[in-house]
Protein backbone atom coordinates (compact mmCIF):
# COMPACT_ATOMS: atom_id res chain seq x y z
CA UNK A 1 0.00 0.00 0.00
CA UNK A 2 3.03 2.40 0.61
CA UNK A 3 4.73 1.52 -2.59
CA UNK A 4 5.86 4.60 -4.48
CA UNK A 5 5.25 3.54 -8.30
CA UNK A 6 7.10 5.71 -10.90
CA UNK A 7 5.30 6.17 -14.02
CA UNK A 8 5.37 8.25 -17.70
CA UNK A 9 2.40 10.44 -18.77
CA UNK A 10 1.52 8.94 -22.22
CA UNK A 11 -1.35 11.45 -22.72
CA UNK A 12 -4.10 13.06 -20.79
CA UNK A 13 -7.74 12.48 -21.16
CA UNK A 14 -9.31 14.86 -24.03
CA UNK A 15 -12.81 14.38 -21.69
CA UNK A 16 -11.08 14.76 -18.26
CA UNK A 17 -7.83 16.73 -17.62
CA UNK A 18 -7.58 14.54 -14.29
CA UNK A 19 -7.25 11.50 -16.19
CA UNK A 20 -4.04 10.17 -17.81
CA UNK A 21 -2.70 7.28 -19.43
CA UNK A 22 0.48 6.09 -17.68
CA UNK A 23 3.38 3.64 -18.37
CA UNK A 24 4.46 1.62 -16.05
CA UNK A 25 7.13 -0.81 -17.58
CA UNK A 26 5.13 -1.32 -20.60
CA UNK A 27 2.01 -1.68 -18.43
CA UNK A 28 -0.10 1.21 -19.29
CA UNK A 29 -3.29 2.03 -17.09
CA UNK A 30 -5.55 5.30 -16.11
CA UNK A 31 -4.03 7.45 -13.73
CA UNK A 32 -5.94 10.13 -11.39
CA UNK A 33 -3.72 13.51 -11.70
CA UNK A 34 -6.64 15.09 -9.34
CA UNK A 35 -3.61 15.62 -6.52
CA UNK A 36 -1.24 17.26 -8.83
CA UNK A 37 -3.12 20.34 -9.70
CA UNK A 38 -1.07 22.91 -8.56
CA UNK A 39 2.28 21.55 -11.02
CA UNK A 40 -0.08 19.90 -13.73
CA UNK A 41 2.07 17.06 -15.43
CA UNK A 42 1.95 16.94 -19.26
CA UNK A 43 2.78 14.09 -21.41
CA UNK A 44 6.21 12.95 -21.68
CA UNK A 45 7.04 14.20 -17.70
CA UNK A 46 7.14 11.13 -14.92
CA UNK A 47 5.19 10.80 -11.83
CA UNK A 48 5.20 8.94 -8.54
CA UNK A 49 1.78 7.07 -8.25
CA UNK A 50 0.42 6.14 -5.25
CA UNK A 51 -2.59 3.80 -4.99
CA UNK A 52 -3.91 4.86 -8.29
CA UNK A 53 -3.33 8.86 -7.62
CA UNK A 54 -0.15 10.90 -9.32
CA UNK A 55 1.67 12.57 -5.81
CA UNK A 56 4.70 13.76 -7.34
CA UNK A 57 6.45 15.06 -10.57
CA UNK A 58 10.01 13.44 -10.98
CA UNK A 59 12.24 13.87 -13.09
CA UNK A 60 13.34 10.39 -15.60
CA UNK A 61 16.29 9.84 -13.71
CA UNK A 62 14.47 9.76 -10.14
CA UNK A 63 11.84 7.25 -12.09
CA UNK A 64 14.59 4.62 -13.23
CA UNK A 65 16.03 4.53 -9.35
CA UNK A 66 12.98 4.13 -8.06
CA UNK A 67 12.21 1.23 -10.17
CA UNK A 68 15.49 -0.22 -9.18
CA UNK A 69 15.12 0.61 -5.68
CA UNK A 70 11.44 -1.67 -5.46
CA UNK A 71 13.47 -4.39 -7.56
CA UNK A 72 15.86 -4.55 -4.60
CA UNK A 73 13.47 -4.21 -2.26
CA UNK A 74 11.35 -6.98 -3.57
CA UNK A 75 9.01 -4.91 -4.42
CA UNK A 76 8.67 -4.56 -8.05
CA UNK A 77 6.49 -7.29 -8.56
CA UNK A 78 3.72 -6.19 -5.99
CA UNK A 79 4.48 -2.63 -7.71
CA UNK A 80 3.21 -4.21 -10.78
CA UNK A 81 0.19 -6.43 -9.46
CA UNK A 82 -0.87 -3.08 -8.14
CA UNK A 83 -0.49 -1.27 -11.33
CA UNK A 84 -2.45 -4.14 -13.22
CA UNK A 85 -5.35 -3.93 -10.72
CA UNK A 86 -5.97 -0.09 -11.67
CA UNK A 87 -9.24 0.39 -12.98
CA UNK A 88 -10.55 -2.99 -12.28
CA UNK A 89 -10.60 -3.74 -16.11
CA UNK A 90 -8.91 -6.68 -16.95
CA UNK A 91 -9.48 -9.82 -14.40
CA UNK A 92 -9.73 -7.13 -11.76
CA UNK A 93 -13.22 -7.91 -10.41
CA UNK A 94 -12.04 -7.66 -7.00
CA UNK A 95 -11.64 -10.81 -5.95
CA UNK A 96 -8.95 -11.74 -3.38
CA UNK A 97 -6.88 -14.86 -5.04
CA UNK B 1 23.43 -8.36 3.54
CA UNK B 2 22.97 -7.43 -0.01
CA UNK B 3 26.13 -6.89 -1.64
CA UNK B 4 27.34 -3.22 -1.69
CA UNK B 5 27.65 -3.61 -5.68
CA UNK B 6 24.09 -4.26 -6.40
CA UNK B 7 23.48 -0.96 -4.71
CA UNK B 8 23.25 1.95 -7.23
CA UNK B 9 26.77 4.36 -6.99
CA UNK B 10 28.06 1.12 -4.31
CA UNK B 11 31.30 3.60 -4.35
CA UNK B 12 29.00 6.00 -2.77
CA UNK B 13 27.29 3.62 -0.59
CA UNK B 14 30.69 2.71 0.84
CA UNK B 15 31.76 6.21 1.13
CA UNK B 16 28.82 7.21 3.52
CA UNK B 17 29.09 3.84 5.63
CA UNK B 18 33.19 5.20 6.24
CA UNK B 19 31.79 8.57 6.94
CA UNK B 20 29.09 7.31 9.82
CA UNK B 21 32.08 5.39 11.40
CA UNK B 22 34.38 8.54 11.01
CA UNK B 23 31.26 10.58 12.94
CA UNK B 24 30.16 8.46 15.33
CA UNK B 25 31.46 9.25 19.02
CA UNK B 26 32.54 5.10 19.60
CA UNK B 27 31.98 6.91 23.42
CA UNK B 28 27.94 7.42 22.64
CA UNK B 29 25.24 4.92 21.90
CA UNK B 30 23.07 6.41 19.39
CA UNK B 31 19.26 5.61 19.23
CA UNK B 32 17.66 6.56 16.23
CA UNK B 33 14.31 6.33 15.23
CA UNK B 34 12.95 5.30 11.90
CA UNK B 35 9.04 6.31 11.57
CA UNK B 36 8.58 5.23 8.25
CA UNK B 37 7.60 1.19 7.82
CA UNK B 38 8.88 1.38 4.10
CA UNK B 39 12.13 2.49 5.46
CA UNK B 40 12.04 -0.23 8.21
CA UNK B 41 11.23 -2.65 5.76
CA UNK B 42 14.33 -1.27 3.46
CA UNK B 43 16.68 -1.66 6.27
CA UNK B 44 16.06 -5.28 6.98
CA UNK B 45 15.82 -6.16 3.07
CA UNK B 46 19.63 -3.87 2.43
CA UNK B 47 21.16 -5.52 5.25
CA UNK B 48 22.01 -1.88 6.65
CA UNK B 49 22.70 -2.80 10.16
CA UNK B 50 25.62 -4.74 8.24
CA UNK B 51 26.93 -1.50 7.08
CA UNK B 52 26.57 0.51 10.38
CA UNK B 53 28.61 0.26 13.76
CA UNK B 54 27.02 -1.45 16.46
CA UNK B 55 26.81 2.21 18.66
CA UNK B 56 24.18 3.04 16.19
CA UNK B 57 21.35 1.40 16.91
CA UNK B 58 18.12 1.40 14.34
CA UNK B 59 14.51 1.75 16.31
CA UNK B 60 11.82 0.90 14.56
CA UNK B 61 8.81 3.77 14.78
CA UNK B 62 5.20 3.35 14.30
CA UNK B 63 4.64 4.28 10.73
CA UNK B 64 2.88 1.11 9.34
CA UNK B 65 -0.88 1.83 8.98
CA UNK B 66 -1.86 -1.70 8.99
CA UNK B 67 0.10 -1.96 12.19
CA UNK B 68 -0.86 0.40 14.23
CA UNK B 69 -4.74 -0.11 13.67
CA UNK B 70 -6.46 -1.69 16.72
CA UNK B 71 -7.81 -4.79 16.24
CA UNK B 72 -11.74 -3.50 17.05
CA UNK B 73 -11.30 -1.49 14.16
CA UNK B 74 -11.26 -4.47 11.92
CA UNK B 75 -14.52 -6.03 13.48
CA UNK B 76 -16.12 -3.24 13.77
CA UNK B 77 -15.71 -2.38 9.50
CA UNK B 78 -16.87 -6.14 9.00
CA UNK B 79 -19.72 -5.92 11.04
CA UNK B 80 -21.16 -3.45 9.02
CA UNK B 81 -20.33 -5.74 5.32
CA UNK B 82 -22.30 -8.78 7.45
CA UNK B 83 -25.69 -6.32 5.43
CA UNK B 84 -25.50 -9.37 2.43
CA UNK B 85 -26.15 -6.39 0.25
CA UNK B 86 -22.74 -4.48 1.33
CA UNK B 87 -19.31 -5.24 -0.86
CA UNK B 88 -16.54 -4.66 1.85
CA UNK B 89 -13.45 -3.43 -0.53
CA UNK B 90 -10.19 -2.97 0.75
CA UNK B 91 -6.41 -2.93 0.29
CA UNK B 92 -4.67 -5.95 -0.34
CA UNK B 93 -2.61 -5.33 2.76
CA UNK B 94 -5.76 -5.57 4.92
CA UNK B 95 -7.05 -8.97 3.74
CA UNK B 96 -4.70 -11.12 5.94
CA UNK B 97 -5.15 -9.18 9.45
CA UNK B 98 -6.53 -10.71 12.04
CA UNK B 99 -9.72 -9.11 13.51
CA UNK B 100 -11.48 -11.03 16.96
CA UNK B 101 -13.32 -13.19 14.64
CA UNK B 102 -10.88 -13.84 11.85
CA UNK B 103 -9.45 -11.44 8.90
CA UNK B 104 -11.36 -10.05 6.06
CA UNK B 105 -10.17 -13.11 3.88
CA UNK B 106 -11.76 -15.73 6.46
CA UNK B 107 -15.12 -13.72 6.38
CA UNK B 108 -15.14 -14.20 2.70
CA UNK B 109 -14.38 -17.74 3.36
CA UNK B 110 -17.52 -17.20 5.09
CA UNK B 111 -19.60 -15.94 2.35
CA UNK B 112 -19.14 -11.92 2.92
CA UNK B 113 -18.93 -10.28 -0.37
CA UNK B 114 -14.69 -9.19 0.16
CA UNK B 115 -12.91 -7.30 -3.10
CA UNK B 116 -9.11 -6.18 -2.85
CA UNK B 117 -9.14 -2.94 -4.81
CA UNK B 118 -5.79 -1.04 -5.55
CA UNK B 119 -7.19 2.41 -5.39
CA UNK B 120 -10.20 4.27 -3.87
CA UNK B 121 -11.50 5.49 -6.99
CA UNK B 122 -11.67 1.27 -7.90
CA UNK B 123 -13.33 1.06 -4.58
CA UNK B 124 -15.70 3.93 -6.21
CA UNK B 125 -16.10 2.14 -9.88
CA UNK B 126 -17.24 -0.65 -7.99
CA UNK B 127 -20.35 1.20 -6.68
CA UNK B 128 -20.96 2.72 -9.76
CA UNK B 129 -20.98 -0.86 -11.65
CA UNK B 130 -22.85 -2.51 -8.47
CA UNK B 131 -25.83 0.28 -8.61
CA UNK B 132 -27.97 -2.09 -5.83
CA UNK B 133 -25.13 -3.00 -3.45
CA UNK B 134 -23.70 -0.59 -1.39
CA UNK B 135 -19.78 -0.33 -1.32
CA UNK B 136 -17.67 0.26 1.78
CA UNK B 137 -14.29 0.99 1.51
CA UNK B 138 -11.75 0.75 4.73
CA UNK B 139 -9.41 3.39 4.22
CA UNK B 140 -6.45 2.84 6.06
CA UNK B 141 -3.00 5.03 5.95
CA UNK B 142 -1.21 8.24 6.92
CA UNK B 143 -1.07 11.66 4.77
CA UNK B 144 0.01 9.57 2.20
CA UNK B 145 -3.47 7.48 1.38
CA UNK B 146 -5.65 9.92 2.79
CA UNK B 147 -5.67 12.81 0.35
CA UNK B 148 -6.59 10.18 -2.80
CA UNK B 149 -10.04 8.76 -0.13
CA UNK B 150 -10.40 12.33 0.14
CA UNK B 151 -10.64 13.37 -3.60
CA UNK B 152 -12.42 9.86 -4.22
CA UNK B 153 -15.37 10.95 -1.57
CA UNK B 154 -15.39 14.41 -3.29
CA UNK B 155 -15.97 12.61 -6.99
CA UNK B 156 -18.92 10.64 -5.15
CA UNK B 157 -20.35 13.74 -3.81
CA UNK B 158 -19.93 15.26 -7.44
CA UNK B 159 -21.67 12.42 -9.00
CA UNK B 160 -24.17 11.88 -7.09
CA UNK B 161 -23.30 8.43 -6.09
CA UNK B 162 -24.56 7.65 -2.95
CA UNK B 163 -24.22 3.47 -2.84
CA UNK B 164 -20.59 4.33 -1.26
CA UNK B 165 -19.37 4.73 1.78
CA UNK B 166 -15.87 4.42 3.36
CA UNK B 167 -14.67 3.61 7.21
CA UNK B 168 -12.01 5.80 8.01
CA UNK B 169 -8.99 4.50 9.50
CA UNK B 170 -6.88 7.48 8.02
CA UNK B 171 -4.55 8.71 11.08
CA UNK B 172 -1.66 11.41 11.18
CA UNK B 173 2.14 10.76 11.88
CA UNK B 174 2.60 13.89 13.95
CA UNK B 175 0.60 12.82 17.02
CA UNK B 176 2.13 9.39 17.06
CA UNK B 177 5.67 11.39 17.02
CA UNK B 178 4.79 12.93 19.57
CA UNK B 179 3.16 10.22 21.73
CA UNK B 180 6.25 8.31 21.70
CA UNK B 181 8.86 10.99 22.75
CA UNK B 182 6.15 11.69 25.50
CA UNK B 183 7.00 8.26 26.79
CA UNK B 184 8.55 8.09 29.91
CA UNK B 185 10.64 4.62 28.68
CA UNK B 186 11.91 5.97 25.17
CA UNK B 187 14.79 7.58 24.71
CA UNK B 188 15.86 8.54 21.18
CA UNK B 189 18.47 11.09 20.04
CA UNK B 190 16.86 11.57 16.24
CA UNK B 191 14.57 10.68 13.60
CA UNK B 192 14.73 9.53 10.44
CA UNK B 193 11.72 11.48 8.34
CA UNK B 194 8.98 9.77 6.64
CA UNK B 195 9.75 9.87 2.98
CA UNK B 196 6.07 9.61 0.90
CA UNK B 197 4.21 11.46 4.09
CA UNK B 198 6.49 14.32 3.64
CA UNK B 199 5.72 14.48 -0.17
CA UNK B 200 2.01 15.65 1.16
CA UNK B 201 2.66 17.52 4.66
CA UNK B 202 6.03 19.18 3.73
CA UNK B 203 8.81 19.40 5.87
CA UNK B 204 7.23 22.24 8.21
CA UNK B 205 5.25 20.09 10.21
CA UNK B 206 8.53 18.38 12.29
CA UNK B 207 9.62 21.99 13.57
CA UNK B 208 8.46 21.29 16.96
CA UNK B 209 10.59 18.53 17.23
CA UNK B 210 13.64 20.58 16.72
CA UNK B 211 12.23 23.40 18.54
CA UNK B 212 10.71 21.85 21.45
CA UNK B 213 12.36 18.30 21.72
CA UNK B 214 15.52 19.62 20.29
CA UNK B 215 15.99 16.31 17.93
CA UNK B 216 17.16 16.67 14.50
CA UNK B 217 14.99 15.16 12.15
CA UNK B 218 16.39 14.08 8.34
CA UNK B 219 13.27 13.35 5.73
CA UNK B 220 14.73 10.03 3.54
CA UNK B 221 14.64 8.30 0.65
CA UNK B 222 14.44 4.61 0.23
CA UNK B 223 17.65 3.59 -1.08
CA UNK B 224 19.98 2.40 0.62
CA UNK B 225 22.63 5.56 -0.01
CA UNK B 226 19.68 7.72 0.75
CA UNK B 227 19.20 6.65 4.56
CA UNK B 228 23.30 5.97 4.86
CA UNK B 229 22.93 9.71 3.65
CA UNK B 230 20.33 10.57 6.04
CA UNK B 231 22.61 9.25 9.09
CA UNK B 232 25.14 11.13 8.38
CA UNK B 233 23.38 14.38 7.89
CA UNK B 234 22.11 13.15 11.68
CA UNK B 235 25.22 12.51 12.82
CA UNK B 236 26.72 15.52 11.77
CA UNK B 237 23.85 17.59 13.68
CA UNK B 238 24.43 15.22 16.52
CA UNK B 239 28.32 16.22 16.88
CA UNK B 240 27.82 19.83 16.88
CA UNK B 241 24.98 19.66 19.13
CA UNK B 242 22.40 21.34 16.74
CA UNK B 243 18.82 20.40 15.90
CA UNK B 244 17.45 21.26 12.59
CA UNK B 245 14.98 19.72 9.97
CA UNK B 246 16.71 19.04 6.76
CA UNK B 247 15.32 17.35 3.72
CA UNK B 248 17.34 14.84 2.30
CA UNK B 249 15.15 13.66 -0.44
CA UNK B 250 14.62 17.12 -1.76
CA UNK B 251 14.21 15.21 -5.91
CA UNK B 252 10.71 14.15 -4.50
CA UNK B 253 9.60 15.91 -1.39
CA UNK B 254 9.40 20.23 -1.96
CA UNK B 255 9.73 21.60 1.81
CA UNK B 256 6.08 22.68 1.12
CA UNK B 257 4.17 19.72 0.89
CA UNK B 258 1.68 18.74 -1.66
CA UNK B 259 -1.14 21.88 -1.25
CA UNK B 260 -3.91 20.28 -3.69
CA UNK B 261 -3.47 17.10 -1.49
CA UNK B 262 -3.63 19.20 1.66
CA UNK B 263 -6.67 20.88 0.38
CA UNK B 264 -8.57 17.78 -0.32
CA UNK B 265 -8.10 16.76 2.90
CA UNK B 266 -9.17 19.76 4.63
CA UNK B 267 -12.48 19.74 2.44
CA UNK B 268 -13.05 15.90 3.84
CA UNK B 269 -11.94 15.23 6.61
CA UNK B 270 -11.47 16.77 10.21
CA UNK B 271 -9.56 15.66 12.85
CA UNK B 272 -10.86 13.24 15.75
CA UNK B 273 -10.54 14.35 19.65
CA UNK B 274 -8.67 11.43 20.17
CA UNK B 275 -8.07 7.60 18.42
CA UNK B 276 -6.60 4.65 19.66
CA UNK B 277 -3.24 2.98 18.17
CA UNK B 278 -2.53 -0.31 18.86
CA UNK B 279 0.49 -0.29 21.38
CA UNK B 280 0.19 3.01 22.04
CA UNK B 281 -2.90 3.66 23.55
CA UNK B 282 -5.50 6.69 22.74
CA UNK B 283 -3.61 9.66 21.34
CA UNK B 284 -5.59 12.88 20.71
CA UNK B 285 -5.94 14.76 17.55
CA UNK B 286 -4.29 11.55 16.10
CA UNK B 287 -6.73 10.55 13.21
CA UNK B 288 -9.20 11.76 10.66
CA UNK B 289 -12.99 11.39 10.36
CA UNK B 290 -15.12 12.74 7.60
CA UNK B 291 -16.59 15.81 8.22
CA UNK B 292 -20.60 16.42 8.64
CA UNK B 293 -20.62 17.73 5.13
CA UNK B 294 -20.17 14.50 3.26
CA UNK B 295 -22.08 12.38 6.19
CA UNK B 296 -23.64 10.58 3.44
CA UNK B 297 -20.44 8.95 2.36
CA UNK B 298 -18.80 8.36 6.07
CA UNK B 299 -20.11 4.92 6.95
CA UNK B 300 -19.65 5.60 10.79
CA UNK B 301 -21.95 8.67 9.93
CA UNK B 302 -24.50 6.53 8.04
CA UNK B 303 -24.63 2.96 9.61
CA UNK B 304 -24.86 2.13 13.69
CA UNK B 305 -20.87 1.07 14.23
CA UNK B 306 -20.51 -1.25 17.08
CA UNK B 307 -17.65 0.17 18.45
CA UNK B 308 -15.92 -2.59 19.63
CA UNK B 309 -12.46 -2.52 21.60
CA UNK B 310 -10.57 -5.99 21.71
CA UNK B 311 -7.19 -6.30 23.94
CA UNK B 312 -4.26 -7.90 21.99
CA UNK B 313 -3.30 -11.32 23.20
CA UNK B 314 -1.87 -11.13 26.28
CA UNK B 315 1.31 -13.14 25.38
CA UNK B 316 1.58 -10.47 22.09
CA UNK B 317 3.95 -8.09 23.10
CA UNK B 318 3.00 -5.85 19.73
CA UNK B 319 2.53 -2.22 21.99
CA UNK B 320 6.40 -2.63 23.42
CA UNK B 321 7.90 -3.73 19.76
CA UNK B 322 5.65 -0.79 18.15
CA UNK B 323 7.10 1.62 20.27
CA UNK B 324 10.63 0.37 19.92
CA UNK B 325 11.05 -0.98 23.25
CA UNK B 326 11.56 -4.59 22.52
CA UNK B 327 13.54 -6.10 19.61
CA UNK B 328 10.96 -8.51 17.10
CA UNK B 329 12.87 -11.64 18.49
CA UNK B 330 12.25 -10.42 22.00
CA UNK B 331 8.30 -11.04 21.84
CA UNK B 332 7.48 -14.35 23.59
CA UNK B 333 5.13 -15.12 20.72
CA UNK B 334 7.67 -14.13 17.83
CA UNK B 335 8.47 -16.85 15.38
CA UNK B 336 7.00 -19.44 17.49
CA UNK B 337 3.10 -18.86 17.52
CA UNK B 338 3.43 -16.13 15.60
CA UNK B 339 4.70 -16.53 11.97
CA UNK B 340 4.02 -14.49 8.36
CA UNK B 341 2.06 -17.67 7.80
CA UNK B 342 0.04 -17.25 11.08
CA UNK B 343 0.57 -13.83 12.10
CA UNK B 344 -1.30 -12.94 15.59
CA UNK B 345 -0.27 -9.33 15.86
CA UNK B 346 -0.62 -6.77 12.95
CA UNK B 347 3.41 -6.42 12.70
CA UNK B 348 3.88 -9.76 11.80
CA UNK B 349 1.27 -9.52 8.38
CA UNK B 350 2.87 -6.08 6.86
CA UNK B 351 5.87 -6.56 4.97
CA UNK B 352 6.68 -2.87 6.67
CA UNK B 353 5.31 -4.52 10.03
CA UNK B 354 9.33 -4.70 11.90
CA UNK B 355 8.20 -8.39 13.21
CA UNK B 356 7.42 -9.48 9.08
CA UNK B 357 10.69 -7.81 7.96
CA UNK B 358 12.58 -9.03 11.27
CA UNK B 359 11.44 -12.54 10.37
CA UNK B 360 11.97 -12.13 6.90
CA UNK B 361 15.51 -11.41 7.00
CA UNK B 362 16.90 -11.65 10.51
CA UNK B 363 14.94 -14.20 11.54
CA UNK B 364 15.80 -16.67 8.31
CA UNK B 365 18.98 -15.66 7.89
CA UNK B 366 19.90 -16.57 11.61
CA UNK B 367 18.41 -20.01 10.90
CA UNK B 368 20.61 -20.64 8.56
CA UNK B 369 23.81 -19.67 9.60
CA UNK B 370 23.51 -22.25 12.56
CA UNK B 371 22.21 -24.56 10.02
CA UNK B 372 25.14 -24.24 8.13
CA UNK B 373 26.76 -24.70 11.36
CA UNK B 374 25.79 -27.99 12.55
CA UNK B 375 26.15 -29.12 9.65
CA UNK B 376 29.81 -27.87 8.81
Amino acid sequence: MCLAIPGKIIEISPDNPDMALVDVVSVRRKVDLGLLQEDRPQPGDWVLIHVGFAMSKISEQDAHDQMQTLRILGEAEAAMQEVEGYGLEDGGSGEPN
Amino acid sequence: MKFVDEFREPELVTKAAEEIRRLADPGRHYRLMEVCGGHTHAIYRFGLKDLLPANIELIHGPGCPVCVLPMGRIDDGLSLAEDPNVIFAAFGDMMRVPGARGSPLEHKARGMDVRIVYSPSDALKLARTNPDRHVMFFAIGFETTAPSTALTIMRAKAEGIRNFSVFCNHVTIIPAIRAILDSPDMRLDAFIGPGHVSTVIGCRPYEWIVQDEHKPIVVSGFEPLDMLQSIVMLLRQLRNGEAKVENQYKRVVPWEGNRAALRAMAEVFQLRPYFEWRGLGFISQSALRVRDAYAEWDAEQRFSVPGVRVTDPKAAQCGEVLKGVLKPHQCKLFGRECTPEHPIGALMVSSEGSCAAYYNYEHRKAAMVNILSSTA
